[in-house]
């Protein structure tokens, strides 16, 4: 099945580059594009049945071949394992969903834009897929690209300034994360005496000294957490979704957010638990400000696009607080919970598109009782605004409880109060539900539900109710993965925990690592020395 | 069939079954959707009458105790666990009682009938969430219940609805006072689309074995009750009470999911069962049993409207009438009272004192709100959580089957009280009392099955509310009489002060309504007797209401009385006041009883007493009364609009602030490179050109010594030779040094 996995990754980058220089009109481009999109998520959901939830510890499905001539070390190293498995499809029927929201809306250069959309894609998957670190940093960083020319060509008014903001800022971030990446190969080649580059070989077998945990943790966090966006590195997103175009803000909040929490599982977690252990209250209580903080600022906004962003803010806070709650209801619940936010808000952005697209507004005011012009469109809406709320039989409540169940167990008073993000979401999703959907009708008549709207808003409705039923197909194959994260963890920090205690039990801050982690890229033999016997 | 309980899971999957095809099949349905929604809840209560016909033989449900008198007298000498230990002397027995009490609940499971089953949800290696169903004697009570009044609440809205089969429905209450009504399509089939959702739900919470599996049928409650209430959407007020009813139990269930976690992580269990067994073994004691016990209480408070919750539920009422009467009066809003009593072994004496508290107060508050009232389905309202503060009062002082007896018998009443209203706003057109009057001679059957819920719900003696609130009144008279101190005497007054509150209020409304002489004309006019489709369920419910509180003989105890205690739910939780308490809380409440009638005849009936008179010598009274306590001001200047100021201050913050650090780090990034651009144009490069100055400068100077004499330039080369030699020597010897 390995080939499947190649193939659907670099599919849409393939077909993409065509569709760039092939001669079409604006109806073809957007029907390759749905092929495209539609070829790639028929492949990810025959991976994803192939799948082996017993083994979810382990990558599967695996890719491994020298791409870089002289540098062996190097390497396209593809797979999945249960951490990444959900994402895939995830990113590939957001692809058709941000190819159907576009079906009208995107009327001058279409062809660009639909191969901007592929290629991105490509990006996306590619991200979730590397098990190769440089592949990894390779599509971390590409995937800005696009997204970049998408908001800057095809945006509103302020594109420009949204554009070249979202992309400096979350770039500023994630040259910190290069240099913890660099960091943890140089520590893996100090320690074996061998380059790798491998994921799977550099979390589980690179031994960061506790001194220095907290800096890579930091360098690791600076890039993530402006992507998530972690409360308070949250300000490129709300006006780069105004600014992107429809396609553009489903991927964004539906994928690109989750690169970062992604990444907080991928490196962080493993890589640095002694760190993330001790950076717990900081992370918490950032977390927990994001989820009140946003549905506040939701609570506040009078674009309808704005308000879903920040609840985004809202819903990552949740994620984020999962998944450094370090327990497996927890880290389950937060990775679902990416999934869910992606459906949830995905969808929410496409809706919002197919209102514009009808009455060419997003401000709240100038909406009012489009049930009665819409009802099969409102239905939809109404199923999807109920997904994010967390209502039961729909996913959000899933991962909601998981992951205030999870965090319970780690810190009483943090889930107490992200709990009450459950109550101001109910507020703000409703009150916007009753402002724009229901009361005294403000707006003309309109066509209901076009068969490319169904097309898009359907599945995702389905898959939102299939989570929220049986998540256990979800998370079984998940689970193996985060035992096997969680017991890295634990071994490293048992260890970690015996000689902090034998060094007169100096607690771990950030000075400490600042003081001795140059000696890692200086070399120093007495270095290799120590981290060797680890 | 293996096990009963089966039956149980596809009488809750009816419901749902037909909520799909509703939902598939949409307006298309018309009518259809009405009948095959009925069918479907009418199955459920054929299966749910067999289960209870089932149970009742194998479980021995109906057993009289041999001599019932002598037998509660005898128990109550040694009353159960939980009620020992409020007693103020009470650490002696307390610990005699914890012994007890794993052999009691033994006892209870042994001796009783339970069908249940399981499936796993989710695991987490050792952790997992299993959900299942659970069969027991309250289970079977409450799904007769359940789904007995929701078909006559479903064949009801046939009647009821009937309008919103029409296309367009004129709906003159979307639109302000004054405009043409509002032209809509009709919504016949959503409604019971909606309706057969709720069933689903509501069945699905009574049948749960689990905490975790009842919160999410109460988050589905929720929302049904949520749609229904915003049924009418293009009215404000309509959504707007939806919201509000929505984001209020979001409040509660808050709380809620905190008691979720609490059980989890120190258990690692959500069933009732498991969770009965480990507290039985003292795994989760002190005060964190009681918070877990408030916690979970917070979320009952917010579905059942107990104060301070209680805001959401006569806003409520701006949903269909059938609606009021199935969610809001007889079944979802007493989830909370059931949820209590299904967890009673959950809540430590503290926590059910605080449930006892919470009731009284709610039961006063409420009737108090209840006398001014002039909106015939907010007075229902305010009665419906008077009499759920009653219950949970009821359950507080250690009266299980007393308070869940009332929830039985209130059901019946109450709908039949809200299905009447619904009868009389159908044919007047009204809401407002003052409007109506003197509807006897025009809607006999309404009036007179109106009475009987009256009659009911004052608790006259021979109907069926006075059996239950008997009961609690005994229950809290004898708490009383067990408790020192001023709470248990303060508790059995509000209780006694509204049950008079009660009557007064309930024939008020009757009066206003349906006697004296007609106030408006035009009202008067238009009004006639329902169909037959809607004066059936009223029929029933009235003789439900009427024999509701009778035993299966002459002479025997309340059936419901007996369904509830004679089963494993009771896990030992039954005892019974001794008899002469129980004549003497009767007594009092009769009285208070007759004197409420009499003030209730005295101004509505023979209006010999104006009751505008009395509200104009309490101005300060009526006004606090009429706006009802000012609990919507004291929330909206408490938490609604520091929230939403807060909330913008929170936008402004991240424009200004948030964004601003960023945008300002941006700005100043670009400053410090004009900077360095400006360095490196006059600093960096002015040197270079002063340089370069200074070397055309020189070369000027220097040209003029190129003056073609020979003589000259041996000189300057001798000269220069000398030169460079010695700084070379110089610059190499203070590099080997």
């Amino acid at each position: 099945m390995s080939w499947v996995l190649l193939i659907a990754t670099f599919l849409p980058l393939v077909a993409g580059a065509i569709l760039a220089i092939a001669p079409l009109e604006r109806s073809a481009c957007r029907v390759a594009a749905l092929l495209v999109t539609a070829t790639t998520f028929v492949l990810v959901t025959i991976l994803c049945f192939a799948f082996d939830p017993a083994q979810g510890a382990v990558p599967q499905f695996t890719v491994d071949m020298p791409w870089l001539p002289g540098v062996s070390s190097v390497r396209l190293a593809l797979g999945l394992d249960g951490i990444s498995l959900w994402l895939m499809p995830l990113t590939a029927l957001l692809c058709i969903v941000a190819v159907l929201s576009s079906w009208v809306s995107i009327e001058e250069g279409a062809r660009g834009f639909y191969s901007l959309i592929l290629v991105l894609e490509t990006g996306l998957l590619g991200v979730f897929a590397a098990l190769d670190v440089v592949l990894f940093y390779i599509f971390f960083e590409f995937t800005l690209i696009p997204l970049f020319f998408i908001i800057g060509i095809w945006g509103g008014e302020e594109r420009r300034r949204a554009a070249i903001k979202f992309f400096i800022y979350t770039l500023a971030g994630s040259v910190l994360t290069l240099i913890g990446l660099v960091y943890t190969v140089v520590a893996y080649y100090q320690q074996h005496g061998t380059w790798t580059f491998s994921i799977p070989e550099l979390v589980t077998n690179t031994r960061i000294p506790v001194e220095h945990q907290m800096l890579v943790f930091l360098a690791l966090f600076a890039g993530f957490a402006i992507k998530v966006p972690v409360f308070p590195f949250h300000t490129w997103l709300p006006l780069a979704h105004v600014e992107a175009p429809t396609a553009g803000s489903v991927l964004l909040a539906g994928v690109l957010l989750k690169l970062g929490t992604y990444g907080f599982v991928r490196f962080s977690l493993p890589l640095t638990p002694v760190a993330a252990q001790h950076a717990f209250p900081w992370i918490a209580t950032l977390a927990v400000a994001g989820v009140v903080y946003g549905a506040l600022c939701a609570m506040a906004q009078r674009d309808i696009k704005r308000l879903v962003a920040y609840s985004s803010i809202s819903h990552m806070g949740f994620c984020v607080l999962g998944l450094f709650a370090l327990n497996e209801q927890g880290i389950a619940g937060g990775i679902l919970q990416m999934v869910n936010h992606g459906l949830a808000t995905g969808a929410m952005f496409a809706i919002v598109g197919m209102l514009y697209d009808r009455y060419h507004t997003r401000m709240i005011e100038d909406y009012g009782g489009t049930a009665s012009v819409l009802p099969k469109l409102i239905v939809l809406a109404m199923i999807i605004i109920f997904a994010g709320i967390g209502l039961p039989g729909l996913n959000g409540f899933v991962s909601e409880i998981l992951i205030l169940l999870g965090a319970f167990k780690t810190h009483k008073l943090s889930a107490a109060l992200a709990a009450t993000g459950i109550v101001l979401g109910a507020y703000y999703m409703l009150t916007l539900a009753q402002r724009v959907f229901f009361g005294e009708r403000r707006t003309p008549e309109a066509e209901d539900l076009r068969w490319y709207e169904a097309a898009a808003l359907v599945p995702v409705a389905a898959v939102c109710l299939w989570i929220g039923l049986y998540p256990n197909t979800f998370l079984k194959p998940m689970l193996p993965a985060i035992q096997q994260t969680l017991r890295t963890m634990h071994s490293e920090v048992s260890a970690e925990v015996s000689q902090t205690r034998s060094r007169a039990g100096r607690v771990l801050t950030v000075g400490d690592s600042v003081r001795s982690i140059g000696s890692v890229f200086e070399g120093d033999g007495s270095q290799v020395a120590r981290t060797s016997t680890w | 069939m293996q096990d009963p309980g089966i039956l149980y899971v596809i009488a809750v999957a009816i419901p749902l079954a037909s909520f799909l095809i509703l939902l598939i099949g949409g307006k298309r349905l018309g009518i259809v959707a009405a009948y095959i929604a009925c069918a479907a809840i009418l199955t459920s209560f054929a299966i749910s009458t067999y289960g209870l016909v089932r149970y009742a033989r194998e479980g021995n449900l109906f057993a009289a105790p041999a001599h019932h008198g002598g037998e509660a007298h005898g128990q109550s000498t040694k009353p159960s666990a939980t009620f020992v230990a409020f007693r103020a002397d009470a650490d002696h027995q307390a610990g005699e009682s914890a012994e007890h009490s794993p052999h009691d609940s033994e006892q209870g499971h042994d001796g009783g009938l339970v069908w249940s089953g399981q499936i796993r949800w989710t695991a987490f290696g050792e952790d997992e969430i299993r959900l299942g169903y659970h069969v027991d004697n309250l289970t079977v009570v409450m799904f007769f219940m359940v789904t007995l009044v929701a078909s006559l609440i479903h064949i009801y809205s046939i009647g009821y609805m009937h309008e919103e089969l029409h296309d367009p429905v004129h709906d003159p209450l979307a639109v302000e006072r004054g405009q043409p009504p509002l032209e809509r399509p009709g919504r016949f089939p959503r409604f019971f689309t909606y309706l057969s959702l709720f069933c689903f739900s509501m069945l699905g919470l009574v049948l749960s074995d689990n905490i975790f599996l009842v919160f999410v049928f109460w988050e589905l409650v929720g929302v049904c009750s949520y749609l229904l209430i915003g049924f009418y959407y293009e009215r404000r007020s309509a959504y707007r009470a939806a919201i509000k009813a929505f984001v209020t139990n979001r409040v509660g269930d808050f709380g809620m999911i905190v008691g979720l976690a609490i059980i989890w992580t120190t258990l690692g269990t959500f069933t009732f069962e498991e969770t009965r067994v480990a507290l039985a073994e003292g795994k989760l004691s002190g005060v964190l049993l009681t918070v877990a016990g408030l916690c979970i209480f917070a979320g009952c408070v917010g579905k059942s409207a107990q104060f301070p919750l209680h805001v959401w539920l006569p806003d409520a009422m701006e949903g269909p009438t059938p609606v009021s009467a199935l969610i809001h009066a007889a079944t979802m809003v007493a989830a909370g009272v059931y949820l209590v009593g299904r967890f009673y072994f959950l809540f430590s004496p503290e926590a059910l004192l605080i449930i006892a508290i919470v009731g009284g107060i709610t039961l006063f508050m409420a009737g108090t709100i209840a006398i001014v009232q002039t909106d015939i389905k907010r007075v229902l309202a305010y009665s419906t959580i008077s009499q759920l503060g009653y219950m949970m009062l009821g359950l507080g002082v250690g009266g299980w089957v007393a308070g869940l007896f009332h929830l039985i018998t209130h059901a019946f009443f109450k709908a039949l009280l809200f299905l009447c209203s619904g009868s009389v706003i159908h044919a007047a057109g009204t809401q407002e009392m003052p409007e109506m009057g003197g509807l006897l001679r025009k809607m006999p059957i309404t009036a007179i099955t109106m009475l009987v819920g009256t009659l009911a719900i004052a608790g006259i003696p021979l109907f069926s509310g006075y059996y239950s609130k008997d009961a609690i009144l005994a229950y809290t008279l004898y708490f009383a009489q067990q408790n020192g101190g001023l709470l248990g005497p303060a508790l059995f007054l509000l209780a006694i002060g509204g049950a008079a509150i009660t009557s007064f209020y309930m024939f008020r409304l009757w009066f206003m309504t349906f006697t004296g002489e007609p106030r408006d004309h035009h009202v008067y006019e238009h009004a006639h007797e329902s169909p037959p489709v809607m004066t059936i369920p009223l029929i029933v419910l009235a003789v439900l209401s009427l024999i509701g509180g009778y035993g299966l003989g002459i002479g025997q105890p309340p059936a419901i009385e007996l369904a509830l205690q004679n089963g494993p739910a009771a896990h030992g939780a039954v005892f019974h006041p001794p008899h002469d308490v129980h004549t003497l809380a009767g007594t009092f409440a009769f009285g208070a009883v007759v004197l409420g009638i009499g003030l209730a005849v005295l101004f509505y009936g023979i209006q010999l007493l104006s009751p505008d008179d009395v509200a104009a010598q309490f101005p300060r009274l009526y006004q606090f009364l009429w706006n009802k306590w000012y609990f919507d001001e004291l929330y909206a200047f408490l938490f609604v609009r520091p929230v939403l100021r807060i909330s913008q201050w929170a936008r402004s913050f991240d424009w200004n602030i948030i964004d601003g650090i960023v945008d300002g780090t941006a700005a100043w990034t670009v400053r410090l490179a004009t900077m360095d651009g400006r360095f490196d144009f006059f600093i960096i490069d002015g040197i270079v050109n002063i340089l370069g100055e200074v070397t055309y400068w020189f070369g000027e100077r220097v040209r003029r010594i190129q003056t073609g004499l020979i003589r000259q330039y041996i000189v300057f080369l001798v000269v220069g030779t000398v030169a460079a030699l010695a700084l070379l020597f110089y610059v190499t010897s203070l590099f080997a040094r």
